[in-house]
């Protein structure tokens, strides 16, 4: 009994220096992120989290997005226990929060000021109530068209632009002589990257992905008069080998003055304006994504956003990472360091409240619209059984979506006729959602 | 050669070893096996157990499937052209004597070092690009419109950059067979009159039959095997007009995240690949016979 | 090799044959001369070959974005180990096969070869577990022994056909002599294939060192090398060309170095049997 009570009093001694010594060693987070501008941005300014946080130590794994992707998803179902902090998007969320992958971010501190964040990102970012992860930058698709190019060529571009006024202008700019395109659109298969765009375009035209029993829409004619627009406008008036060009291809054409017009992510407003990497950097016009008068815009809804994977081995010094990441605080030292108009956007109410982030950012307000008018809950003018803009939160989704990406990618480097691309869109989504056990 | 005793002797000694080599190749082999029976998607941790053939009658019903095939071999065969008969050409160019053949031959064989994802980023953004690749501006500067290489010629253009990067390789094999050819009989054959042609054909090609089997079995080895290039350059498209097995693979593994269908995918490729060892050994095989 | 040749057939062989290797390598050529461009430079139209204004600002970048050394020092550990470690073991496997042939031993090889063919890609998830349940992802260990293990099939067949070129009776007369097996294969084999040897050993340093699906797959940052670091180049927002190339040019310089500097000794050995 005494030895025991001895034994016991003993491993309960070494049990607390284990603990007072492993509390004492720093706690090392893994974060995982892609590789856009913001976060290497952020990987700069961490000196700012690591002082008031001398017990955590922070290492970074920055990817192209496909294969950070890759590697998180892969790590995440075999809990594998690689990461401490992710970078995904409002498509991950939602399905990976409902596994039980996610840390839940419900017991953030008050001066976080949860309540600060856009409700149409923090309504992506939850599963019935629960927030899985805190957004980063978030961002809508609009319109940004050169104004120089559409003074000269005669054409206005509305804020509230339709499709009509989008053929016309891209008409009018158009000037391959000189090395100018009408329009720069999504053309690389990807679901993140063309099937992205067009599938804003189809909610605004009446499309929708699949109707109330998932069955797959291809051979609707909305459809069909999406994607002959979308080829009308790519080879009548845009930039040669488009059927590989994605976010970045378009930003760095656009950047050299060679598009008139470019429909895509908010956030390269910063980037088109910035002078230091822009040629045209004071000729950019804003406008709302299109419409064709069917009461849905062609805007999209997506957030950067961090999460803690359920098996990481430090949640607690995480959540004061992702907090410190995406907090006001953040934002002010950013636009101390690098100006206002390099704060991740579209995040948070107050920033578009500032009036020196207004000021200093001629995309700011148009951003914050197009934001609004994104509804994942209701994208397409049809009922649908699903939630997402340009995306369908199922986890088949990427699968098929760049399937049929690739189809759509086809017709524009014309293999394919418009018929031709649908029917194999239709095809493999049926057979896709027959194995998954959508379709009975 | 040897007598019983060592015979035996080398057997003990040696037997751990292959069977340790063994079983580390039987290892992958079983997993993908197993789990290509399975019902096992990543993303869905619930949905488990055996389902028999399903998998692979989903891998092989894919549209995509056929057309992959084709790519494949397309591929394949189409490296094995072009590092073949290049490498010939350049290794008989090499052989020659000429000023300053000791850098020649480094810069001849520098492709093979680099790691593949750089020779395809490489190529892709500096070259194929259609607005800003250097072909772009050679097409310019003859006043055409840009060719956009990796829309409109995806698998040849792939096949262009694999192509690169293997050339080096062979050029190496048949420049050191030919090396080995000796000059005794060459010279025999010239003062008999035969003219260059002739002695290419009737001498100097059967010489170098062996090199070129080691050739295409290495890189059909490794060509197999390829989708990295494929994924930086075209993502097996547009269409399905660049995915081979390995990228249909590829999709199902790390898109789909069905570890289950694309197990079957891997059986299926590894299937076929030894269908193809087969057929080449049967057809060029006896080379190898020492 | 000592035909005579006219100075004007020299001459044009020299042409031809310097145009082709230039050829050849300019893409390499190209991204050297790029990493060392201002960005808008790096895409200027009409290209600009070497009248631009030198900038070491790229590599800077790059190097503040990410800490070159650690990837670097991963991927020679990884590569030199997982060489090592293969012709420990290959060595004695294929004096087996080369000089104790069984009926079976093409077979065998053609097997091993066959099993390079699996998509490497269709067992991910299964090795992940494992590598998960070991403890091995993301450790130098793990993807030391990966690397070892798909490359072990080349390093067998290398050394199997080099080791036929050597005469038999050789290591007859050394066994007279009174030679065990082990000192037989230590001081009187390996010398003599030491040619075979050393081109089997650069010939895997570089498989390993380019190999670009294990180590990006089964690495997070302690046990990643190169290849991982190109990963976060490849397309990154807005002008991104002259950055690709300092940090492509970062990830290729170590192996194209030590290529140059032993071409003769890989060269030697690499025949696989090709030469009679």
């Amino acid at each position: 009994m005494n030895t025991l009570t001895r034994a016991l009093m003993g491993a309960t001694a070494l049990c607390a220096l284990g603990i007072a010594a492993s509390a004492q060693e720093a706690t090392t987070l893994t974060i995982a992120t892609v590789n856009n501008g913001d976060m290497v941005r952020m990987q700069g300014l961490t000196d700012a989290f690591t002082e008031q946080h001398p017990d955590i130590e922070l290492e970074w794994v920055t990817l192209e997005e496909n294969v950070l992707r890759q590697n998180v998803t892969t790590d995440i179902a075999t809990s594998g226990g690689q990461y401490d902090v992710i970078t995904i998007g409002t498509y991950e969320v939602p399905i990976w929060g409902k596994q039980g992958w996610l840390v839940p971010l419900n017991d953030l501190p008050a001066e976080y000021d949860v309540d600060d964040i856009l409700p149409p990102i923090r309504a992506g970012l939850s599963v019935d109530d629960t927030l899985f992860a805190v957004p980063f930058y978030g961002e809508s698709s609009f319109v940004m068209y050169r104004k120089d190019l559409a003074e000269a060529a005669g054409v206005t571009i509305p804020d509230q632009p339709t499709w009509d006024d989008i053929k016309a202008a891209a008409a009018a700019m158009n000037d391959p002589d000189n090395g100018i395109y009408g329009i720069c659109l999504r053309g690389k298969a990807g679901w993140g990257e063309n099937t992205a765009f067009i599938t804003t375009m189809a909610n605004s035209y009446g499309a929708r992905w699949f109707d109330e029993n998932w069955q797959p829409q291809f051979d609707s004619p909305e459809w069909k008069a999406t994607i002959t627009d979308y080829l009308d406008l790519m080879t009548n008036y845009g930039p040669p080998g488009a059927s590989s060009n994605g976010f970045n291809e378009n930003l760095t054409l656009f950047q050299q003055g060679k598009c008139g017009m470019w429909i895509d992510a908010t956030v390269a407003g910063s980037f088109v304006t910035d002078p230091n990497n822009s040629t045209v950097a004071d000729q950019v016009g804003f406008a709302l994504g299109p419409d064709s008068g069917q009461g849905k815009r062609a805007n999209w809804l997506w957030a950067w956003s961090l999460a803690i994977p359920s098996s990481s081995d430090a949640p607690d010094a995480a959540k004061q990472f992702v907090a410190w990441a995406t907090s006001k605080e953040y934002t002010e030292l950013v636009a101390e360091n690098e100006g206002w108009a390099n704060v991740p956007p579209g995040t948070r109410t107050s920033l578009y409240e500032n009036q020196e982030y207004l000021a200093a950012a001629p995309f700011a307000q148009m951003t914050i619209d197009s934001i609004n008018a994104a509804d994942p809950n209701s994208p397409t003018v049809q009922p649908v059984p699903y939630t997402g803009v340009q995306f369908v939160a199922i986890p088949e989704f990427q699968g098929i979506g760049t399937a049929v990406g690739q189809e759509f990618s086809a017709a524009l480097a014309g293999e394919k006729t418009v018929d031709e691309a649908l029917a194999a869109a239709q095809e493999l989504a049926v057979q896709e959602m027959t194995t998954a056990g959508y379709i009975q | 050669m040897s007598t019983q005793a060592s015979r035996v002797a080398a057997r003990a000694m040696l037997s751990p070893t292959v069977l340790l080599l063994l079983i580390w190749m039987i290892v992958p082999l079983v997993l993908t096996l197993w789990f290509s029976f399975q019902r096992y998607n990543l993303l869905y941790p619930d949905r488990s157990g055996f389902i028999g053939l399903s998998n692979y009658l989903n891998f092989v019903s894919a549209p995509a499937f056929w057309g992959a095939i084709i790519n494949t071999f397309l591929l394949v065969g189409g490296v094995l052209l072009v590092t073949v008969v290049g490498g010939i050409g350049i290794a008989l160019l090499i052989d020659q004597p000429i000023w300053g053949q000791g850098i020649v031959r480094i810069l001849v064989i520098s492709p093979f070092f680099i790691m593949p994802p750089v020779a395809a980023l490489v190529w892709k953004n500096m070259f194929f690009n259609p607005t800003n690749g250097l072909f772009a501006e050679a097409f310019k500067l003859i006043e055409l419109r840009p060719f956009d290489f990796l829309g409109q010629a995806p698998l040849g253009s792939i096949i262009m950059i694999v192509s690169w990067e293997w050339l080096p390789f062979a050029t190496l094999i048949l420049l050191t067979a030919l090396q080995s050819l000796s000059s005794e009989q060459l010279e025999a054959a010239e003062m008999d009159g035969a003219p260059p042609v002739k002695r290419f054909w009737f001498i100097m090609l059967p010489h170098l039959a062996r090199a070129i089997t080691v050739v295409i079995l290495i890189e059909t080895i490794f060509l197999l095997g390829i989708f990295g290039e494929i994924l930086v350059t075209t993502n097996g498209g547009p269409g399905t007009s660049s995915t081979t097995l390995t990228y249909l693979v590829y999709k199902e593994a790390l898109l789909d995240f069905d570890a289950g269908t694309a197990a079957a995918g891997g059986v299926v490729a590894v299937i076929l690949a030894n269908i193809v060892a087969v057929f080449l050994m049967r057809a060029v095989g006896r080379n190898l016979d020492a | 090799m000592s035909r005579a040749v006219t100075p004007a057939r020299k001459t044009i062989n020299t042409v031809l044959a310097w145009t082709v290797a230039l050829i050849l390598f300019f893409p390499i050529l190209w991204t050297v001369l790029t990493s060392f461009k201002p960005e808008p430079v790096a895409v200027a139209s009409p290209p600009v070959f070497l009248n631009f204004d030198w900038t070491l600002k790229n590599y800077y970048d790059v190097e503040r974005q990410r800490d070159y050394f650690d990837y670097f020092l991963n991927s020679v550990i990884i590569s030199l180990g997982s060489t090592v470690l293969g012709l420990v073991l290959a060595v004695p496997a294929a004096w087996s096969m080369a000089f104790v042939p069984g009926r079976r031993t093409k077979d065998l090889l053609m097997w091993m070869l066959s099993t390079k063919m699996m998509p490497a890609v269709g067992v991910l998830v299964p090795i992940y577990l494992i590598f998960r349940t070991l403890g091995l992802l993301d450790s130098r260990i793990g993807l030391t022994v990966v690397l070892m293990l798909i490359n072990l099939p080349i390093i067998v067949w290398m050394l199997y056909t080099y080791f036929r070129e050597i005469p038999g009776e050789i290591l007859e007369a050394a066994r007279m002599d009174g030679a065990t097996l082990s000192s037989e294969i230590i001081y009187v084999l390996t010398p003599m294939a030491l040619p075979g040897i050393a081109s089997t050993f650069l010939l895997n340093v570089i498989l390993a060192w380019n190999e670009a699906f294990w180590t990006i797959n089964l690495t997070v940052t302690d046990a990643a090398p190169l290849t991982k670091f190109i990963a976060g180049f490849s397309s990154p927002q807005g002008l991104f060309y002259a950055k690709l190339s300092a940090a492509s040019t970062m990830a290729i310089a170590p192996i194209l170095v030590l290529g140059w500097f032993s071409q003769r000794q890989l060269v030697r050995g690499l025949t696989f049997g090709a030469v009679k």
